[in-house]
């Protein structure tokens, strides 16, 4: 028998995540390098457009149903994919590094006797090996990670690892979770209405306390608007009370990998900076020419964001409405 | 109610990191540690809860004896007693949460409150990992708490927004900014935390 590596896939609504794309994508490159058979399995309800997982590499998909998985339960999703991991015999489990991820990945892994490395920007096989790089010290520092036993479970940070095209043939299949554990359950979601998470947003536009004042921030606010991005802020102003802390970019806030970061007045303390820095391109307008920000950024504007801000929401608004 | 509260001993969030000759430890010269920014919303969730509810709290550790000044500040701010369990300064997240879990398995404890992360290897796993292995519940990243009866209900982050969640007891919380506001310890609560309990295992 072939080895098997698992993709656990993320729904919400029963719609497939893209992070979840993004373990499918890894985990088919990795069986193809070192010949291992796929399974993509998915706790939920229902799912929609399941095939979709067939587009990057793994055709056998299982969704593990019951129809009181349609939200989140930890020790639901825990057991039924444990059980079937052992059963299956699985040898590797990818997750995404999500809310959900995050928080199922260790509960799964003691149950397979699995170490497990979370939160890795990297996954590569080397010598027939699997290893792992993942940032520490909020991304300071990288930590090189081999997990030694045999039975193996990693998480990857979303939006780090590639879409990677592969078509293949659909095959879903249900098993159905008769005695499901449901000692902890999601009774309910509320969400933030309207609002982009810059978890998962790929453009941030973030303020700081070079915004002066709380009622200052409708100027980022705008132009993440126009941008259609989601809306970041420095520690310093969360603290300060003018934004809610699931905002906070940096250390003691979130990690971020957006394509385009805009920093306006923020200076850019060594904890932002380790929240942000992996953005792939940053932008940053500030008054102080010396500003850390500088450092890190590829474009810079020295100047007063109340002047810029209006200015590029307009000239950014002329563009996108051509 | 019996309330465990465990806290790690981490490096001032403002340290530039330097990585140490052998390339797998940092450089610990000149760096000051702190209590894990997280856990302070845990330490004062856990007095929170007791002082609502009474019972004993205690202060959990994994580590060396510098880890009893970080400790030292969670009895400041108002818990019972401390525990250090004694460990070499190398162990992973799943080290960790053997010893937690070997401690927590058997002390009757009803709640253990820990930060959603701690800020030196920001695994996000200790949490979950020591409720599965004590076969308790756990409820991650939690912003705000409700305790009731024999249940509780929280609200965890999650992408653009919140989940509820509703458990049992005995339950892991992990904590998360925002589900309230740490006090600082004022003079009479640094004069207590010198008088207070320490146990030491093994």
């Amino acid at each position: 028998m072939s080895k098997l590596i698992i993709a656990v896939i993320e729904q919400r609504d029963g719609k497939i995540k893209k992070s979840s794309l993004e373990v499918v994508s890894k985990a088919a490159v990795i069986a193809q390098q070192l010949s291992y058979e796929t399974l993509a399995i998915i706790p939920a309800a229902t799912v929609e457009e399941s095939e979709k997982i067939a587009q990057y590499g793994i055709g056998r998909i299982v969704t593990l149903s019951n129809s009181a998985f349609s939200n989140y339960s930890p020790s639901g999703y825990t057991k039924a994919v444990a059980e079937f991991a052992k059963e299956k015999g699985a040898e590797v489990l990818l997750f995404s590094n999500t809310a959900m991820g995050k928080d199922l990945a260790p509960r799964v892994a003691p149950l397979l006797g699995a170490g497990i490395a979370s939160d890795c920007t990297s996954l590569e096989a080397q010598n027939g090996e699997l290893v792992a790089v993942r940032p520490v010290f909020a991304g300071k520092a990288f930590q090189k990670v081999k997990v030694n036993s045999s039975v193996k479970v990693f998480t990857l940070r979303p939006n780090v690892f590639p879409l990677v095209e592969n078509q293949t043939t659909a095959n879903v299949e249900n098993v159905n979770i008769d005695s499901p554990d449901l000692t902890t359950t999601v009774s309910e979601i509320k969400r933030a209405e309207g609002k982009l998470d810059v978890a998962e947003a790929d453009i941030i536009v973030s303020g700081g306390r070079g915004l002066k004042e709380s009622g200052n921030f409708h100027l980022v606010e705008e132009l993440a608007s126009v941008l259609g991005a989601a809306v970041g802020a420095s520690r310093a102003v969360v603290d300060a009370g003018w934004r809610p802390h699931g905002e906070q970019v940096g250390q003691t806030g979130k990690t971020v990998t957006p394509s385009l970061y805009v920093a306006c007045g923020i200076s850019g303390a060594i904890q932002h900076l380790a929240g942000m820095a992996s953005s792939k391109y940053i932008v940053a307008i500030n008054k102080d020419k010396d500003a850390p920000i500088f450092t890190i950024a590829d474009y810079g504007i020295v100047g007063d964001v109340f002047e810029i801000l209006p200015v590029l929401k307009d000239e950014i608004k002329k563009v996108t409405s051509n | 109610m019996k309330i465990a509260v465990c806290v790690s001993n981490v490096p001032d969030t403002a340290t530039k990191i330097k990585i140490s000759a052998g390339g797998k430890e940092i450089d610990k010269t000149g760096v000051s540690f702190i209590v894990n920014p997280y856990d302070e919303f845990a330490i004062e969730e856990a007095v929170k809860t007791k002082e609502k509810f009474g019972g004993e709290t205690v202060v959990i550790s994994v580590g060396d004896d510098s880890n009893k000044e970080i400790m030292r500040k969670a009895l400041a701010m108002g818990i019972d007693s401390g525990l250090l369990l004694k460990a070499d300064g190398t162990l992973d997240s799943d080290g960790v949460a053997t010893l937690l879990a070997d401690e927590i398995k058997d002390g009757g404890y009803d709640i253990v409150f820990m930060g959603k992360q701690s800020v030196d290897f920001d695994t996000s796993m200790v949490g979950q990992l020591t409720a599965t292995k004590a076969g308790l519940n756990c409820i991650t990243v939690c912003v705000s708490l409700t305790i009731d009866n024999n249940s509780v209900t929280a609200e965890r982050e999650i992408e653009g927004g919140r989940e509820v969640v509703k458990s049992g007891l005995p339950v892991v919380i992990t904590a998360q900014k925002g589900l309230n506001d740490p006090r600082y310890p004022n003079l009479k609560g640094i004069m207590d935390a010198k008088r207070k309990n320490w146990k030491r295992k093994p």
